[in-house]
């Protein structure tokens, strides 16, 4: 109910008055709405409820990255109309709207020329099924419009398929919860048309950062605080949804005569007209009343940082360190028994680039698990790592996919937008390169390039688009984690061999077993560590400061080669994130351990270098 | 005959004038032919039907009816000569005011300008009448419509400003050759005459120094202002210059507006305003001619009538004036008016955009001679105007469609413009959003001077007062020079030298210029090599250099080839032509050219270095493409030893394997080593803690900030030249001299040129780095430290413990020389005292002189001594054995 009132307040009040102060006070009505606590289960989210359902001109929300951002536009912020019949001219309100209302008297010295901007956002790349379907149920049903009644829709043969990947556990509150159409958007990326391709989106491309991904795009209008959204923010956004149809026809019919006289039918090309205008029932706009920029995604945790998570935090935090202790042997499980690299893989899973010292990023973690096993053990490993956090891709380095997949954003200048790769990820997405693909054979430049954008990736946290005529660089905060049989081609900031300490026959039911002894209110603690514990501040007594310093030296006294500079950076990114008092002994301790295991592989097939 | 001072309504009456002096020329050149037989591109312009005086002046045109004012015809009213009209539209007068001196030198019509203002004057039509009468009580008030320009004033200020503006303090490169304390815009003027291109370029600071009223004019309302100053140019040129023969008339190019904008700053403001925004080029648009007047023929009389484009709109005439034909007007292609036009899209310049945004892009349009100035990849200035235009439908005689565009200008040294997107005809809505675009009026391309290599930083920034204030603060500090060197990479650890050294290579020397006297370029870059043990933060020291400087380029020794340093030529996709694509080192002109792995690049590619480190340009000769390019870059680099550990046994030639002919280049090499030490071990601990765990705030109080050792750097390298004065050039003469000596008691040579060329160089940067002019003794001392240390490191021989030059420059110490010809001295005694045997097995020879010899002897040794002794002639080696000559 509340919402219908919000839809109509909004409608008039931006065409008759034409004081102002309107705007800050709509703004701020807004704020204070979506602040209380319940905002986010009745306002509908085009994350989750197909686009038909929705109606135009009513208050939405979307959980989205900035894919793009498009040049900024002028627009009539203010406009006079000349009523044909009466002759009366009314002064009316272009902001939150693409089209006007007839009779535009454009000669009026009324009207007032505003700027606005156009962001492309697609849904946050990678997101965990169980994200998706976490933050799907536990908004409360919004009925959006009468004809619409969730019920719970035929899952496609694809949507089988990706769950048969799955283990069994998880499915149970996917088939108990009923409604799952979260995955039946009708938009999807140009890669995953196998199964339905439909008309519009044939010639469309959503411009998806990892291939298979589905679910709408936005071009999303921003009005205030352009400078403080940056490329790939993900935010949430509450705007009002446009879907005019006049939007699409104006794209549609072209006379070539009338390019000659028109200058600017000239001025944009199909493809750039394309892609900045692509219908609107595809690619519906939103126009932004407010965003919240997302620390993280995932929906078990609250994600404003208001009382409401101090509160929920410091009730986790009692718990903290069994989740964790329950996590580390759930890990070592499927770590085939190594409890040392299930440690580290726990480490890598929180490590999070909390600041940058000039060009040096301060926190990241990159972990090689080397000597993993073949034959799809790798693949598992994914599936189980998805399952724990909310975002995550497996790239998976075969010689194919290196030479011909798109890693890097590039500028396309004849559509003027940037075409989005594989490494266009939001923050804190967990990037799982499966090396144990890689196959002999001969990469080419563009292997070569895409090898070379990784290494950056997992030496500075940066990415650079490209952008043509020179490249720009995007600091990135992406988890990499590379799973290899040998020691990495990659950088790593750490490399663990596995030392399976079981080998089952059969390491498919081996893992599934494993899985399937987990409850789902387990996992989910899990997930909440996981998010949590990457949140959490640690500071540094002097004590500590000086055993560090006593220790480095102790350690350097007996053998300089045995500890340099690197080593040192390395235990104290694992010393914080350990985030505890005895962090720095437990990083010293393991990476003793770890040093000892990498050097007995060495003595072991002397190739290794 | 208009006298400059001239109100209103003297012009006026000059115009009256002008049937005297044209139809004189009418002989010589009637109008009618001109406009039948000259270009179209010359079309004649929208202004001159509008004069009833110049209707008059030409007679001629009306007695062949080839020509009738199509105003006239379509809107009568407005060529009331009462009608503010007259003022309201200066572009409309180009042609007839200065007619009398202008000989009849055609005019070229200016779309970068567009045509008129519309929607007011139309709507004003009424109170116009009555604001005439006043400002015609008023007098000298008369402005032009919706601005406060007096057409006369505005004039006369004009020729003013070009009559007496001198820049005695003028150092651009296009003043060149012009006496700066003559007018310099009456020396242009004098260019024009001789030369023949009717262009005048204003530099509108010029204008803002000589008239600041006049420059917020300008700025403010460049459709009006611009014809206007045309008008006192051209009057000015041909009073000075009778008989001079132009093209056209003479257009002024206003550029370099102060407004100069950042893209992302332009707003609705802006739109109609004079504007000058930087960007790089990323696309340019084939030619698109455009109407500028229409042809029409009546189908039944075949009376012809030519209608201007007003506003991108043909206003078709519905009756032939002749025979009364309705609807009988038909438009002939082939004879109407098309000017060029050409699409450009400029993106921002990456140097001036916010951190994880991405870049703007802005449409310019480009008219007549500036179509094809600019290609892809060119980084340029605009001037022009922001343009704003609005879009709708008309049904002209219910057929045919045409589209009205109505132009409101914005302003830039080009002009800004807005449309709101085209309504479709079927629906009652119109999408709210405007298209905007600048009209160029001027393009400067910044990159333009790196091929012809004439000016230190083009694209310079400006820094406010207050910027300058705060750098020259710092550099007026004692321990300026330790504070930056200590800012610089705040996260690597102490290695101080290291630091000082990157940091004179940020400033670089002064750049020396004898080429004129023969003697060639000097290079004044500095480069530094980094050699050491991997995991000593070399590449970290490198990121950040490359963060830091505007033009810096990253490379990897692994990753790249000859090709991607240099250039290569390749096909455009587009254009289907060959085009040169610059490698890194010429994209880092100016800037530093990072190389990681400088050890794993391929010996071709490191050869192309050789001339860049010393000539500092390209040489490419690659399919038909032969050329030269510039690359003043300096070089930093970093090697790791061979060994993968650094060998302090060895000669830093021997640990980095490279060609000491490339090592030479270098002007410092650093060592970057483990120094081992227990207290150093301690202190690095510490700032490793630190550096984890010290918040934001404590750091910043700690360190400078980047950006202003951005600035700091950018400012020194555009704005301080420091020369040598008579102490420093005597403290370097004796430096050298040391340096000779303490080779020559040892009997080797420990100073090469190269070596006082880099102390000069290192000196110079010492001074920037202290904003100083003048390079001091301090200078020179600071520079004689540095390079003596960076030699201790990299050339101390490893047997002797001395420091040898030679090491870097032969590639071998002088005592492993020695004893390489100690070593072939007593094999050759050995062979002697054995007595006539022609020919020796090769492994007995060499197990004898081990076994003679009292110091170990190695195979490589051994096969040294007997390459010397084959050159000497004494003996040749074949497979196996050695046979004596």
């Amino acid at each position: 109910m509340r919402m219908w009132f919000v839809c109509r307040f909004c409608c008039p009040a931006a065409q008759s008055n034409s004081n102002p102060e309107w705007e800050a006070k709509v703004l701020e009505y807004f704020k204070g709405q979506l602040k209380e606590k319940e905002s986010h289960s009745w306002v509908p989210s085009l994350n989750d409820v197909p686009l038909h359902y929705l109606k135009p001109n009513s208050l939405v929300k979307f959980r989205c990255l900035v894919q793009d951002m498009f040049d900024p536009e002028f627009y009539m912020g203010v406009y006079e109309t000349v009523d044909p019949s009466t002759k009366a001219n009314v002064l009316r309100c272009g902001k939150y709207k693409d089209v006007t209302e007839c009779g535009v008297d454009l000669n009026s010295r009324n009207t007032v020329t505003a700027e606005r901007q156009t962001f492309y956002c697609v849904p946050i790349p990678g997101e965990s099924p169980w994200a998706k379907e976490i933050s799907f149920l536990s908004a409360a049903r919004v009925v959006p419009s009468t004809s619409y009644v969730p019920s719970r829709q035929k899952r496609s043969y694809e949507e089988d398929d990706d769950m048969d990947t799955q283990p069994q556990k998880q499915r149970e509150p996917h088939t108990g919860g009923g409604t799952k159409w979260c995955h039946r958007q009708e938009t999807e990326a140009p890669s995953s048309q196998t199964t339905a391709p439909s008309d519009c989106s044939s010639h469309l491309d959503l411009n998806f950062p990892l291939p298979g991904e589905r679910g709408p795009a936005c071009l999303v209008k921003v009005y205030e605080g352009l400078d403080s959204f940056k490329l790939n923010d993900t935010l949430e956004i509450y705007g009002i949804l446009s879907v005019n149809p006049v939007l699409t026809v104006l794209g549609e019919e072209k006379d070539p005569s009338l390019l000659l006289l028109n200058p600017t039918e000239s001025m944009e090309t199909p493809e750039e007209q394309r892609a900045h205008d692509p219908p609107a029932s595809l690619v519906p706009r939103l126009h932004m009343l407010y965003a919240r920029p997302l620390q993280h995604n995932n929906p078990l945790l609250p994600s404003a940082p208001t009382e409401d998570q101090s509160a929920f935090v410091s009730s986790f935090l009692v718990e903290m360190a069994s989740v964790r202790a329950e996590l580390l042997a759930y890990l070592t499980h499927v770590l085939l028994g190594d409890g040392l690299a299930a440690e580290y893989l726990l480490l890598h899973l929180i490590s999070n680039v909390y600041t940058r010292r000039d060009v040096l990023p301060l926190g990241k973690f990159t972990l090689n698990l080397s000597g993993c096993p073949l034959n799809s053990y790798t693949e598992r490993l994914y599936q189980i790592v998805q399952q724990l956090v909310p975002c995550s891709y497996r790239l998976s380095m075969s010689l194919h996919t290196m030479n011909s997949m798109r890693l890097v954003p590039k500028k396309d200048y004849v559509a003027n937008r940037l075409v989005s790769g594989a490494l266009q990820l939001a923050r804190n997405t967990s990037l799982f390169l499966d090396e144990t693909q890689l196959e002999q054979g001969q990469l080419d430049s563009s292997g070569v390039r895409n090898i070379t954008a990784l290494g950056n990736l997992i030496s500075w946290q940066k990415v650079d688009y490209d952008f043509s005529y020179h490249q720009m660089e995007f600091p990135c905060n992406i988890n990499v984690l590379v799973t290899s049989e040998g020691r990495s081609l990659l950088p790593s900031d750490c490399q663990v061999p596995l030392q399976p300490q079981v080998t089952p026959p059969n390491m498919e039911e081996y893992l599934t077993t494993i899985h399937m002894a987990q409850f789902t209110s387990q996992i989910n603690k899990f997930r909440v560590y996981l998010s949590l514990a990457r949140t959490l501040d640690y500071s540094i007594s002097d004590e500590v400061t000086k055993a560090v310093e006593d220790d480095f030296v102790d350690m350097r006294k007996d053998d300089p080669q045995s500890v340099t500079a690197e080593d040192l950076h390395r235990m104290l990114v694992v010393a914080s994130i350990t985030c505890s008092s005895n962090g720095w002994m437990r990083a010293k301790h393991i990476d003793m351990l770890r040093r000892s295991r990498t050097e007995q592989q060495k003595s072991l097939n002397g190739n290794e270098p | 005959m208009s006298s400059p001072t001239s109100t209103p309504v003297g012009s006026k009456r000059s115009r009256d004038d002008i049937p005297v002096t044209p139809s004189s020329d009418g002989l010589a050149s009637p109008p009618s032919q001109r406009r039948r037989g000259q270009d179209s591109s010359n079309g004649d312009l929208p202004a001159m039907p509008t004069s009833p005086a110049t209707d008059i002046a030409s007679p001629a045109v009306h007695d062949t009816s080839l020509f009738s004012s199509p105003r006239r015809s379509v809107l009568p009213s407005e060529v009331d000569m009462s009608s503010p009209l007259m003022y309201g539209t200066p572009s409309s007068r180009l042609e007839g005011t200065p007619r009398s001196g202008v000989r009849g030198t055609p005019v070229r019509q200016r779309p970068d300008l567009g045509s008129a203002r519309k929607a007011p004057q139309v709507d004003l039509h009424t109170d116009a009448d009555g604001a005439v009468a006043s400002e015609q009580a008023a007098g000298q008030k008369l402005v032009i419509w919706g601005t406060d320009v007096n057409v006369g004033t505005c004039k006369e200020k004009f020729q003013r400003f070009l009559q007496r503006f001198i820049d005695p303090t003028s150092n651009e490169d296009e003043n060149a050759g012009l006496d700066l304390n003559e007018p310099l815009y009456m020396q242009k003027l004098e260019e024009i005459s001789v030369i023949g291109d009717p262009v005048l370029n204003v530099n509108c600071s010029h204008v803002q120094s000589f008239d600041a009223d006049l420059y917020r004019q300008l700025i403010s309302y460049p459709q009006e202002v611009i014809p206007t100053f045309d008008m006192a140019v051209n009057e000015l040129f041909f009073e000075r210059f009778p008989d001079s023969i132009l093209e056209h008339q003479i257009q002024v190019r206003p550029y370099n507006a102060l407004k100069t904008r950042n893209m992302r700053s332009l707003n609705p403001e802006d739109i109609d305003q004079m504007i000058t925004i930087s960007g790089m080029v990323i696309r340019t648009s084939q030619l698109i001619p455009e109407m500028q007047e229409a042809f029409f023929q009546c189908q039944v009389c075949a009376f012809s009538t030519r209608v201007e484009v007003d506003r991108g709109r043909i206003a078709e005439p519905a009756v032939c004036r002749n025979c009364n034909t309705t609807h009988s007007l038909a438009l002939i292609h082939n004879r109407s008016a098309f000017s060029d036009k050409q699409m450009i899209k400029v993106q921002e310049s990456p140097d001036d955009m916010p951190a994880g945004q991405t870049p703007h892009t802005t449409i310019v349009y480009a008219h007549n001679d500036l179509v094809d100035k600019v290609q892809p990849g060119d980084r340029i200035n605009i001037t022009g105007e922001l343009m704003r235009v609005h879009h709708c439908n008309l049904t002209l005689d219910g057929k045919q469609k045409m589209t009205v565009v109505i132009t409101k200008l914005i302003s830039t040294t080009g002009i800004y413009r807005a449309v709101p997107m085209r309504e479709n005809p079927r629906q009652s809505t119109v999408k709210s959003v405007y298209k905007t675009h600048i009209d160029v009026i001027h393009f400067r391309k910044t990159d333009e001077k790196r091929l012809h290599g004439l000016d230190e930083d083009s694209d310079q920034k400006l820094f406010t007062e207050e910027r300058v204030q705060t750098l020259k603060e710092l550099a007026a500090k004692p321990d300026v020079y330790e504070r930056l060197s200590s800012a610089l990479a705040p996260s690597i650890y102490e290695q101080e030298d290291i630091k000082k050294g990157i940091l004179l290579q940020l400033f670089g020397g002064t750049r020396k210029d004898f080429s004129q006297t023969g003697r060639g370029n000097f290079r004044a870059e500095v480069n530094i090599l980094l050699c050491g043990d991997p995991g000593t933060s070399k590449s970290q020291l490198l990121q950040y250099v490359f963060n830091l400087v505007p033009r810096g380029q990253y490379t990897s020794g692994k990753g790249s080839s000859a090709v991607g340093l240099t250039a290569y030529v390749m096909k455009d996709p587009e254009t289907k032509q060959l085009v040169l694509q610059t490698g890194a080192l010429v994209l880092s002109d100016n800037g530093i050219c990072c190389i990681d792995e400088f050890d794993k690049m391929s010996d071709s590619t490191r050869s192309v270095l050789h001339e860049v480190m010393e000539q500092q340009t390209i040489s490419i000769a690659k399919a038909g493409i032969i050329c030269q390019l510039n690359a003043r870059t300096s070089v930093l680099a970093a090697a790791n030893p061979v060994e993968s550990q650094w060998n302090p046994k060895k000669t830093t030639i021997e640990n980095i394997q490279l060609p000491h002919t490339l090592l030479s280049r270098f002007d410092l090499i650093f060592l970057m080593l483990d120094p081992q030490d227990e207290a150093y071990d301690r202190r690095l601990a510490h700032h490793l803690v630190a550096l984890y765990y010290q918040s934001e705030e404590q750091i910043e109080e700690e360190f400078l900030d980047m950006a202003v050792l951005k600035d700091y750097i950018a400012y020194a390298r555009t704005y301080i030249n420091p020369r040598l004065n008579e102490e420093a050039s005597q403290a370097l003469i004796e430096a050298y001299v040391d340096m000779r000596k303490i080779g020559s008691g040892r009997g080797m040579v420990s100073a090469y040129p190269r070596q006082l060329e880099s102390l000069i160089r290192l000196a110079e940067a010492h001074a920037k780095v202290r904003f100083s002019d003048k390079v001091e003794t301090v200078d020179v001392e600071e520079a004689k430290r540095l390079h003596r240390e960076a030699l201790k490191q990299s050339a101390t021989d490893p047997r002797t413990g001395f420091v040898d030059i030679s090491i870097l420059t032969t590639g071998m110490s002088a005592t492993a020389r020695k004893r390489k010809e100690e070593v072939a001295q007593a094999l050759k005694k050995m062979i002697q005292s054995r007595g006539k045997t022609p020919a020796m097995k090769y492994q007995q020879l060499f197990d004898d002189l081990r076994g003679q010899s009292k110091a170990a002897i190695t195979k490589d040794m051994f096969e040294e001594a007997l390459r010397a002794l084959a050159d000497e002639d004494y003996l040749t080696v074949t497979g196996k054995t050695v046979r004596l000559l």
